[in-house]
């Protein structure tokens, strides 16, 4: 660690761990839900906004650990202003807490109804489920990290790995502002909803993502010129696929059918940068001689690419083709995608910049026992995560046969029943997910408490 | 810096002419929606409908336009799969006052005590969404 500021990481890194946890205890929740395993109180939209809302806002933790990490030290440059970064850690806490007990305790349209939903109503609506006021505060957050970031930049070293961060920092909470646009019309709501969800998952995120990586792959290799050239291919790919790339979540919301053509084809495209990532990563690792000795980090900086190139490239792909998706659309296999994207970029990324940065935030360097928890936790969650996305890619395929491809379809409730080994599978899936979550906080943890000061 | 400036004129030329493409194509389907989303039918209630729909969070279970969650079923074209001109709001309202079903192995609906104005307004924003031009989505009546 080369600038004392570069420990607000930490406390990030850890709020963003708890919540991972408490997210996939929710996800194992509406998993048993599926095999009729419920918890007295707890409705299935209840844990599934919790569940869902809290990945967002862990990875946004994450980001926000990431970033104040990496800035610093690349722009040569203490963090602007570390007492603001503190503050929005408290102040963002504070409205995950808030909105988390407010869906637990709270029936949804009281929530809606005490937060005054209905003088300016942002609610409802898929992954924006939170109160009109806390999304203001979210975006304060993300005003006050875009500001900090930007102006630790702007004093100092200005290296291509933090002016992507900045982009994808400064885009994500620029669009932000689309939370905030809900038209009473349906299919106008919709549209624009994607201006926000499309360009965080697939745009600014993903920006986000290759910088991370790029440092991480820096940092292990010690070669910055070659990272730069391959990072300026990708993120170039990025940008020109990703834009268009929209037209995917276009074709069955009410908009003419040429979105259809324009998102089919961007969506091939779509698999370019994951596949440039790929060959970036084993070119550049292959190539130079690897300095760390930390093989959870390598473990995790090598597998994020391949994984997403999987998930997000490969299985986003077949998804979102206009003729396949006007089968797919809505139904498990939507879920199984979405499962296995978001693992595979958001959250291997971030687990492993915490691979990176925690033994060096903690002065004790590889320790073995923290090493092996991790790798066990990595494999145990990385295997289980792949097994359930099969699972759930194999119940929706068998969904869209009965319910949508043959001439005696059947209603959605009543092919429900015969998926349920499938789902029981995911479930056991679910559970092993769990217990790496568990074991991979044991290291975390046990590493925070090894920490000489 | 002789590398640099060529990939950086590519960065941005790029994300300009995509986001001018974007805009464009946007600004063409905002001017052709109309038809496709029949607005000059949207009313108060049906706008009160939509709002009823997103306080309850439905999107937590249902998929509205394949939007959502997939534990129960797709509601963008309910009220033509429950009959409708000829009782798709009968069958909704009757319905929504039945839950929750008790049918043990059944997922289960919560009652949401829905007033009979809110239950009206629901209906007609279901009636609303299931007259949208969606490219002949879903591919069965069954969602």
């Amino acid at each position: 660690m080369s600038y004392s500021s570069q420990a607000i990481a930490k406390p990030y890194f850890t709020v963003a761990i708890t919540l991972f946890a408490v997210q996939v205890l929710f996800g194992l929740i509406i998993g048993m839900q599926y095999v009729a395993i419920n918890i007295e109180g707890i409705m299935f939209d209840t844990a599934r906004l919790i569940h869902t809302n809290l990945l967002i806002i862990w990875l946004l933790f994450g980001f926000m650990g990431a970033s104040y990490y990496i800035v610093p030290e690349e722009a040569e440059q203490e963090l602007y202003n570390p007492k603001l970064a503190i503050q929005s850690l408290w102040l963002f806490l504070a409205l995950t807490i808030i909105t988390v007990l407010g869906y637990l305790l709270l029936p949804y349209a009281t929530f809606a109804k005490i937060t005054g939903n209905q003088f300016f109503p942002t609610m409802g609506r898929e992954y924006l489920e939170q109160p009109t006021i806390i999304k203001l505060g979210i975006f304060a957050v993300l005003c006050a990290f875009t500001y900090n970031i930007s102006m630790t930049i702007l004093h100092g070293r200005k290296t291509i790995i933090n002016l992507l961060l900045l982009t994808g920092i400064a885009g994500s909470t620029i669009v932000f502002i689309f939370a905030f646009y809900n038209s009473s019309n349906l299919v106008v709501a919709k549209y624009y909803r994607w201006w926000l969800i499309h360009f965080w998952f697939e745009g600014t995120w993903e920006l986000i993502m290759e910088a991370i990586l790029a440092y991480i792959i820096f940092k292990v290799t010690g070669n910055r010129e070659i990272v730069e050239k391959w990072l300026y291919i990708i993120v170039a790919v990025t940008l020109t696929t990703v834009i268009l790339g929209i037209g995917h979540h276009y074709y069955w919301i009410g908009v003419p059918e040429y979105w259809q053509w324009i998102g089919t084809l961007f969506s091939v495209f779509e698999l370019l940068p994951f596949f440039f990532m790929l060959l970036f990563v084993f070119n550049v690792v292959n190539c130079t001689k690897c300095h760390s000795s930390n093989k959870a980090l390598k473990l995790w900086a090598l597998s994020t690419p391949i994984m997403a190139f999987l998930g997000a490239g490969v299985l986003g792909f077949l998804h979102t083709l206009a003729p396949i998706n006007y089968y797919s659309h809505g139904t498990q296999i939507t879920s199984a995608h979405g499962h296995l994207a978001f693992y595979s970029t958001y959250v291997m990324i971030v687990l492993a910049i915490i691979s990176y940065t925690m033994p060096i935030l903690q002065n004790n360097i590889n320790n073995r026992i923290v090493q092996k928890l991790e790798i066990l936790a990595f494999w145990l969650m990385t295997v289980s995560m792949s097994f359930m996305v099969l699972f759930i890619a194999v119940a929706g395929i068998m969904q869209v046969y009965i319910q949508r491809a043959t001439d005696l379809a059947l209603p959605f409730i009543e092919i429900q029943n015969s998926m349920m080994i499938l789902y029981w599978l995911r479930g056991a899936g679910g559970l092993v997910f769990f217990i790496g979550v568990i074991i991979y906080i044991i290291g975390f943890f046990y590493n925070r408490h090894l920490a000489v000061d | 810096m002789k590398i640099l400036t060529k990939p950086k004129y590519i960065y941005y030329s790029s994300l300009i002419i995509f986001i001018c493409l974007l805009l464009g194509l946007t600004i063409h389907t905002i001017i052709v929606l109309p038809e496709r989303d029949h607005r000059d039918n949207l009313t108060p209630q049906i706008i009160q409908g939509k709002m009823v729909w997103e306080e309850n969070n439905c999107i937590g279970c249902h998929t509205l336009l394949g939007e959502g969650a997939y534990f129960a079923p797709e509601l963008g074209n309910i009220y033509k799969r429950r009959g409708g001109s000829h009782g798709g709001a009968y069958f909704i309202k009757a319905w929504l006052k039945a839950m929750p079903t008790n049918i043990p192995g059944r997922r289960q609906m919560p009652q949401f005590n829905l007033t009979d104005e809110e239950l009206h307004a629901l209906i007609a924003f279901l009636k609303w969404t299931s007259e949208i031009n969606t490219s002949s989505w879903p591919p069965s009546e069954k969602g």
